[in-house]
């Protein structure tokens, strides 16, 4: 897996690369919040959600979409059920 | 009726603002219009060299604003199209001469004796900003196709809406096609895409554009130069005119051709 994506971030033009780095700094600079200042952000909002659901803390993800310069911030975070945990053979 | 006042804009420093005031103020001119530039880059003069008219500078703006000349005799005509006249920075002053409420003053009196008034705004978002865009009915942001240019472009248009001040429109300048072929540069496209702003003209990359600033002859003036041509697009766009993007519609009618090979952004 990493050395697939390594072969892929050789062959990505430096044109991707630019508008991947520019839709980033856009999205923070828009939402008026630094990059690692999310990541507190997530780890905050695990520990409220945690305080009520069983959630997967790994698996949360936490972002930015941009749509014709409106903002939204997209929280998925996984919750476990009983179905879930016996997926995953914790019963 | 007044004329429409225009603020050429940017936040980062030489991307070629003055070079756009020069060429769109000229490119006006020449299609017959009563054109006045103001040179709001206070301390920092410049757009009178873009122009060529540097050896006429006898008073500037802040001369007038603190009331030591007219507004007259601080312009100066334009020595090939004299419904161009400048109005140039003082050179020795700092941008806290002049007052937001002096600019807005300024320009409309300018806008009474022309069609379009022009005005070149320092780099930055501080204080020279704010007194440059006041006046404007619409400000043109010019960026180039660099993550820096567009990351400091987006930031103006930002503060300009949350102003609520005036609309504003994209100029891509140094737009190089041949290296958005190979991918080793931004497309307008995706400029647009990611601005979510109205483009109103792509000047691509020129030699002839040096060339012309070394002459103090705007290479709007250059009936060859593909730069010349667009900046006198844009001039066509502003009185109105309903023009195609040139660099645009050459990616239309390549990809009609040869289908998109251009990867859509996620």
């Amino acid at each position: 897996m990493k050395l697939f994506d390594l072969f892929r971030r050789r062959s990505s033009s430096t044109q991707d690369i630019a508008a991947e780095r520019l839709r980033l700094v856009l999205t923070h600079d828009r939402a008026n919040i630094a990059p690692g200042m999310l990541e507190v952000l997530k780890d905050e909002i695990i520990a409220v959600i945690s305080k009520h659901l069983d959630i997967d803390a790994d698996k949360v993800v936490v972002n930015f979409t941009e749509d014709n310069r409106e903002t939204r911030l997209m929280a998925d975070i996984p919750v476990h059920t009983a179905r879930s945990r016996r997926a995953e053979g914790k019963v | 009726m007044p004329g429409k006042i225009i603020t050429v804009s940017s936040g980062k420093g030489g991307v070629g603002k003055t070079t756009t005031t020069a060429n769109l103020s000229i490119a006006l001119a020449m299609l017959g219009y009563r054109v006045t530039c103001i040179d709001a880059d206070i301390g920092l003069r410049n757009l009178d060299v873009m122009l060529g008219l540097e050896s006429h500078v006898y008073y500037d703006i802040i001369n007038y604003v603190e009331g030591h000349c007219r507004l007259r005799q601080a312009m100066i005509r334009d020595t090939r199209y004299p419904e161009l006249s400048l109005l140039p920075a003082a050179q020795t002053r700092g941008k806290e001469a002049l007052k937001v409420e002096d600019m807005v003053r300024v320009a409309h009196e300018a806008a009474e004796m022309a069609q379009f008034v022009i005005i070149d705004s320092p780099a930055g978002i501080e204080h020279g900003f704010r007194y440059a865009t006041a006046p404007a009915d619409l400000v043109l942001v010019v960026t180039n196709p660099e993550v820096t240019a567009l990351r400091d472009a987006d930031r103006v248009i930002g503060l300009l809406e949350a102003d609520g001040y005036a609309p504003a429109q994209l100029i891509l300048n140094r737009y190089n096609p041949e290296l958005v072929r190979k991918n080793g540069m931004l497309s307008a496209e995706t400029v647009v895409d990611l601005l979510a702003v109205d483009l109103i003209g792509i000047v691509p990359e020129d030699s002839k554009v040096l060339a012309a600033s070394n002459q103090g002859q705007p290479v709007a003036l250059d009936d060859r130069s593909a730069a010349g041509r667009a900046f006198r697009d844009i001039a066509r766009r502003l009185s109105g005119e309903d023009v195609p993007i040139e660099a645009l519609q050459e990616r239309k009618f390549l990809r009609k051709l040869f289908g998109s090979r251009r990867k859509e952004l996620a």
